[in-house]
C-alpha cells in the first residue's frame, strides 16, 4: 500500500484514493495535423517504460481531484518525490532520447537505471517541491 | 532422449527411481550460435522447439538470466481458450489451440492440458450483446462457442450463486467447451526437455547486458558469461521486453505491471471448469491438486516488482465471495505477482524491428499463457524464414504507426 502525499492536499494518503494515470511530461504535438504517422504514434504509444526511476501522472481522485507528478521507483516501489503539473522533477530518470546523445546504440551496454535515488529526494516526499 | 511411458514409470518404480535422465543438459555457451532467443520461458522455449523441430535450425541458444520457465509461465492461471472477437486475435489463438490438443503426445510429456470449458460471464445487457456478437465471430472463424443463460450457468457450475439477489445478477454467459487449463510447469519443461533433445543449448544464469550491433545488422548478445554471436536474435522477455528493446536503442509501445495471483488451501473437488467474469473482475478455477486457482487484475501503475498490491487482491476476492458464497471461509495459501508487459490494443507484438535480424516477441499482457504453442510455432517460422509467418503478421509493430490495431479490449471477454 502506498502513502502518496498529495502536493496540494500537502497531506500523505492513501493509494486507494488516488489513480494512476501513466507517464508523466508527455507533451502533446502543437500541431497534430502536421505530425508524421511516426511522430503521432510515438506520441500515442510508445512509452519509455524503465525499470529503475519513473515520472508519472497520479490523479487524486477522490480527494482534490487534481493531476501532480510523482517520482518513483518501479522495482522498489519507493515515492522519491512528488510535484505539481507544470513543476519539473528533482530526481530524473533516464530517457532514450537523452541517452541517444550521449551513447551511441552500437555501444549500448544495457538499460540499467543508475540514477541515485538519495536521501534528499526522499525527503522532498515531505513536501519540499510542494 | 529417455522416452516416458507407463511402462518405463513401472520399470523406475522397481529399481526406486534412481536411474532417471536429467531432463536438459548444463552446456557452457559456444561462442556462435545461428539463433539466439533471449528469454527461457514457455514462449522462448516453445520458439527454440519449432526451430528446431520445424525447420531443422538446432544450432540455438536459449539464453535464460535466472532459470527456465521462471518468470510468468510459472506465475499465471494456467487457462487456455481462443475465444476472441476479431479475426488476426483468433486465428493466432485456436492456432495455439490446435497445438495444445496434441501437446502432450508430441512432446511425450504430459502437460496435463485439461479440457473442461471456459465461462465467461455477463452481468449486464451490453455484456450478453457483446458476448453474442463475440460468439458469432467465433463461429464464423470456427471456433467453439455458445451463448447460455442464466439457468444454463447454474446448470454447469450449481455451487455459484446465480440468483437475482446478487450485486451483480448473472445473466448468462459465453461458453467454450474446448478451452481449459494447463500444468504450466510442464509446459516449461516439456519444451525444454524435447528442445535439448533436438540439440538446442538451453543457457541458465545467463543474462543478456547489451547486444552487438554493427550497420544497423545484430551480430550478437553481451552476457554475463560472455559474448555470444548471432545473426539472428529473438527477444522473448515478456515484461522485460522494454528493458531489453531500450539496451538496442528503441522503445516499445509497452507499459510492465505487476498482475497478481493467488491459490487456497487444497478443497475438495468442488469447480470442474474455469469461471471468468470480466464484469465484477476475478477468475477462478480448481487445480487438480484442489486449490483455488484465483487471477486479480492488473495494478494500474508500471512496476517490475513481482508482486501486486493488496486493494486489487481484496477487490478480486470481493468479487469471487459474491459469485461464489461457498468460497468465503476458504484461507488463502500463497499469493504472488508477475510482470505483465501490456500492449495499447491488448494484443501481442510479434515482429522485426529496426536493427535486421531482430525480432521481438512480446506485449501478451495478462494473457500469454494460452498462446504458448502458437506464440513459438509462428515466431519460429518467422525467425527461419526472415519474413514474417502469415498469422503473425498483422501484429507487426507498425501497427501503432500505420493505426492498423487489432483492439481486443474488453473485446476478447479478456480480464483487464
Amino acid at each position: 500500500m502506498f502513502h502518496i502525499y498529495c502536493p496540494y492536499c500537502e497531506e500523505l494518503r492513501e493509494e486507494e484514493e488516488f489513480h494512476p494515470k501513466g507517464e508523466a511530461h508527455i507533451a502533446r504535438p502543437e500541431e497534430p495535423e502536421a505530425c508524421s504517422d511516426e511522430e503521432w504514434g510515438d506520441y500515442l504509444f510508445f512509452r519509455d517504460n524503465p525499470r529503475g526511476i519513473h515520472h508519472e501522472m497520479w490523479l487524486h481522485a477522490v480527494g482534490c481531484r487534481k493531476f501532480f507528478n510523482i517520482t518513483r521507483n518501479t522495482v522498489s516501489y519507493e515515492i522519491l518525490e512528488t510535484y505539481k503539473m507544470g513543476e519539473q522533477p528533482t530526481v530524473g530518470a533516464e530517457h532514450l532520447a537523452r541517452e541517444e546523445k550521449t551513447a551511441s546504440v552500437q555501444a549500448a551496454e544495457g538499460g540499467q537505471q543508475t540514477v541515485g535515488a538519495s536521501d534528499a529526494a526522499l525527503a522532498s516526499v515531505k513536501g519540499a517541491q510542494a | 532422449m529417455q522416452r516416458y511411458s507407463g511402462f518405463g514409470l513401472v520399470k523406475h518404480a522397481l529399481r526406486h527411481h534412481e536411474d532417471w535422465q536429467r531432463q536438459w543438459r548444463n552446456p557452457t555457451p559456444k561462442p556462435r550460435y545461428d539463433v539466439i532467443i533471449v528469454g527461457g520461458g514457455g514462449h522462448g522455449l516453445a520458439t527454440a522447439y519449432y526451430l528446431a523441430k520445424e525447420h531443422g535450425i538446432t544450432n540455438v541458444a536459449v539464453v535464460e538470466k535466472g532459470w527456465l520457465g521462471g518468470g510468468n509461465t510459472a506465475r499465471n492461471t494456467t487457462i487456455v481458450r481462443s475465444n476472441y472477437l476479431w479475426d488476426e486475435s483468433a486465428a493466432l489463438y485456436e492456432h495455439a489451440m490446435k497445438h495444445w490438443e496434441g501437446l502432450s503426445q508430441e512432446l511425450n510429456y504430459n502437460v496435463m492440458f485439461s479440457q473442461r470449458g471456459v465461462l465467461n460471464l455477463g452481468h449486464t445487457l451490453q455484456d450478453m450483446r457483446d458476448i453474442q456478437r463475440r460468439v458469432n465471430a467465433n463461429r464464423l472463424n470456427g471456433i467453439d462457442g455458445e451463448v447460455l443463460d442464466a439457468e444454463g450457468v447454474q446448470s454447469l457450475v450449481p455451487i455459484m450463486d446465480c440468483s437475482k439477489r446478487a450485486r451483480y445478477p448473472v445473466m448468462g454467459a459465453s461458453w467454450q467447451p474446448r478451452a481449459g487449463v494447463a500444468r504450466h510447469d510442464a509446459v516449461a519443461w516439456g519444451y525444454a526437455r524435447a528442445a535439448d533433445a533436438l540439440g538446442v543449448d538451453l543457457l541458465q544464469n545467463t543474462e543478456v547486458t547489451g547486444f552487438k550491433i554493427r550497420d544497423g545488422q545484430i551480430q550478437g548478445v553481451h552476457t554475463n558469461r560472455g559474448d555470444i554471436e548471432a545473426k539472428t536474435v529473438g527477444c522473448v522477455t515478456a515484461g522485460n521486453s522494454s528493458v531489453l528493446a531500450r539496451m538496442a536503442g528503441f522503445n516499445l509501445p509497452l507499459e510492465s505491471h505487476p498482475l497478481q495471483a493467488l491459490v487456497s488451501e487444497p478443497l475438495k473437488p468442488v469447480l470442474d471448469t474455469v469461471v471468468m467474469s470480466n464484469h465484477v473482475h476475478g477468475y477462478i478455477s480448481q487445480s487438480d491438486k484442489g486449490d483455488l486457482v484465483i487471477g486479480a487484475g492488473i495494478d494500474g501503475y508500471n512496476g517490475y516488482g513481482q508482486r501486486g498490491s493488496y486493494p486489487t487482491v481484496e477487490h478480486t476476492l470481493q468479487a469471487i465471495v459474491e459469485m461464489f458464497p461457498i468460497f468465503s471461509r476458504v484461507r488463502m495459501n500463497r499469493q504472488w505477482g508477475g510482470i505483465v508487459d501490456t500492449c495499447p490494443d491488448a494484443c501481442p507484438i510479434l515482429s522485426k524491428t529496426k536493427v535486421k535480424g531482430l525480432y521481438f516477441n512480446c506485449g501478451w499482457g495478462t494473457g500469454g499463457f494460452k498462446a504458448t504453442p502458437g506464440s513459438g510455432h509462428v515466431f519460429a517460422a518467422s525467425l527461419a524464414k526472415g519474413e514474417m509467418h502469415p498469422i503473425a503478421a498483422p501484429f507487426s509493430i507498425d501497427r501503432f504507426h500505420s493505426g492498423a490495431l487489432i483492439d481486443e479490449h474488453g473485446a476478447a471477454g479478456v480480464a483487464h
